[in-house]
């Protein structure tokens, strides 16, 4: 199993969650985030007091799929967070070892 | 036939100054959301509740003992009103007299209300609240009230003696420019010096966490404003209508002015700024609103946005914390509309002053403006000071680094103003309420003991 956590432009979001689903993801876990990469942040002014932004928001989205499912889970992401503009965010895949369902203790893919 | 509409006219007076005292009093819970909006999500509460505790500390003076001392007669020099006349209003509650004295105290004592409350965002979120509340009630005592004297209180016929800048010196103020705004600013700038810097001012970035709040409190302000100035004509007459007005067209010059200075020297037009830039220019018109004409009001509003705008920056230059910039915008918009009406006021538009400087009149009336205001700004300076100075050594100001880094809503109030994540709230046991509503509490204690 793996586990792909992309970090997304937020008002992606929608395109991304419709895509996920389309390729067959039943679930995910989404978070509000802050950070940055190349895009850097920006200069907020207060009263003529200069703020640097130096975190930009960001929505992380987690998707635990089977092994099968994992290019096609990272394609879908990437193809509908492109805006090709900078900032656009990165996904990456993670080897899982157990995922279990709590409600009813099964283990493993049967678990996703 | 005359008494009769007399009648009328001092009933119509008296509904439009009860009316005045209400949008006053609403100015401080707007001036909470001004302030409060420009502080960090830890400090907010505190800084709502430092406004509402000086409405708390100041009303209960002001009708035991406050309006005595402002509006008593005087006991010499034009200093101090006589504190035993109105002890608890006495003499004043159930003697009906014509423009009804009740209201002109509920009026007044609006203006205390505020002014103490102005003072707060000097020393955002860093004072125990206890200290200020101690503070503000000693410093209504020996500043506010005797200020209020001196400018407020006027000589009249039937044998009352007023304050000094008032009477003797014939200084003009019409609601307020000194014995609030350079008051309050001065002493601002005594406690912000005193009371010392945030932990990380000026390194660490202190944003104002709701902009909304800013924009909505200066709304507020604005709206309270129109019985600020107008209402201090104490009477529903014209000259309350060329104040009203001046209050409405000076404050939106002084938007412009304002936002003006900021597209030029930091490149975008902020909200911030236009809120900045209303309170500025109420604080600018509040002495003049009822000696100017149109094009008076209109250049004292936007100067007052120019010359606040540049003022906020000083105290990066100068070094000290004042951090909701009471100094930039009520001390120099108080100094700036008190020393215009020495320039900009004309008999035509009230024929109870003289003619400034730009009309005419010399520089006679500027000199004496010039006078009441360094005056009133010297009192509070030096008093606030030594208040400050006493408070610091005796009970002390702050509180603890580690309570200042945590928020100080947290510290002084036990309460956070947003609950943004269920977490929190889902993690915190309700130990004393669910123990109280079970009638747990024994079970509880006994299991541990056991």
């Amino acid at each position: 199993m793996k586990l792909v956590t992309a970090i997304i432009k937020p008002f992606t979001l929608d395109d991304v969650k419709a895509a996920l689903e389309q390729v067959g993801v039943l679930g995910m876990t989404v978070s509000e985030v802050q950070g940055y990469g190349r895009q850097k942040g920006h200069t907020e002014v207060y009263r003529g007091a200069e703020y640097s932004v130096d975190f930009v928001p960001k929505v992380r989205v987690e998707v635990l799929v089977d092994d099968a499912l994992g290019d096609k889970v990272v394609e879908a992401v990437v193809e509908a967070a492109r805006t090709g503009k900078i900032g656009d965010g990165k996904v990456w895949v993670t080897p899982v070892d157990t995922v279990v369902r709590v409600r009813t203790g099964e283990r493993g893919t049967d678990a996703l | 036939m005359a008494a009769k509409a007399e009648e009328e006219s001092v009933e119509g007076n008296t509904a439009w100054l009860l009316t005045s005292a209400a949008l006053v009093l609403l100015m401080t819970p707007g001036l909470a959301f001004f302030y409060g909006g420009m502080v960090r999500t830890k400090s907010v509460l505190n800084m709502l509740m430092m406004c509402f505790g000086a409405i708390a500390v100041v009303g209960v003076l002001w009708v035991i003992y406050g309006y005595s001392l402002t509006f008593g007669d005087d006991i010499g020099g034009g200093l101090l009103g006589d504190v035993t006349q109105y002890i608890g209003l006495s003499g004043l509650i159930g003697n009906e007299d014509a423009l009804a004295t009740t209201g002109f105290v509920a009026f007044q004592g609006m203006f205390a209300v505020i002014t103490v409350a102005l003072i707060a965002g000097a020393i955002a979120d860093r004072v125990r609240f206890g200290a200020w509340l101690l503070f503000a009630g000693i410093w209504a005592t020996i500043v506010y009230f005797p200020v209020a004297h001196w400018v407020f209180d006027f000589s009249n016929d039937s044998g009352h003696v007023g304050g000094w800048i008032a009477n003797d010196l014939v200084a003009f103020d019409f609601a307020g420019g000194t014995a609030v705004h350079i008051n309050a600013g001065a002493a601002a700038l005594a406690l912000a010096i005193i009371v010392g810097k945030r932990r990380g001012w000026p390194r660490e970035p202190m944003k104002p966490h709701n902009l909304p709040f800013v924009m909505l409190g200066a709304a507020i302000l604005w709206f309270g404003w129109f019985g600020f100035n107008a209402g201090s004509a104490l009477a529903a007459n014209g000259l309350a209508g060329v104040a009203f007005i001046n209050t409405f067209s000076a404050t939106a010059a002084a938007i412009l002015g304002w936002l003006l200075i900021e597209r030029i020297r930091d490149g975008h037009a902020t909200s911030l700024g236009a809120a900045s830039g209303v309170v500025a220019g109420l604080v600018a018109i509040t002495p003049a609103c009822a000696f100017v004409d149109t094009w008076g009001a209109l250049l004292i509003g936007v100067l007052a946005g120019v010359f606040c705008a540049l003022a906020v920056g000083l105290k990066y230059r100068l070094g000290f914390d004042d951090s909701l910039d009471v100094v930039g915008v009520h001390l120099v918009g108080g100094l700036w509309g008190t020393l215009a009406i020495g320039m900009f006021q004309t008999t035509y538009v009230n024929d109870t002053g003289v003619s400034g400087l730009f009309y005419g009149g010399g520089v006679g009336q500027l000199g004496k403006q010039a006078v009441g205001a360094f005056a009133v700004l010297a009192y509070s300076f030096v008093v606030t000071a030594i208040i400050a100075f006493v408070i610091k050594v005796t009970m002390g100001w702050r509180v603890t680094d580690d309570e200042e880094v945590t928020g100080i809503d947290e510290a002084e109030h036990a309460e956070s103003a947003y609950e943004f994540s269920g977490l929190r709230s889902g993690s915190s046991s309700m130990s004393k309420a669910a123990d109280a509503l079970s009638g747990n509490k024994v079970p509880a204690k006994a299991s541990k003991e056991g």
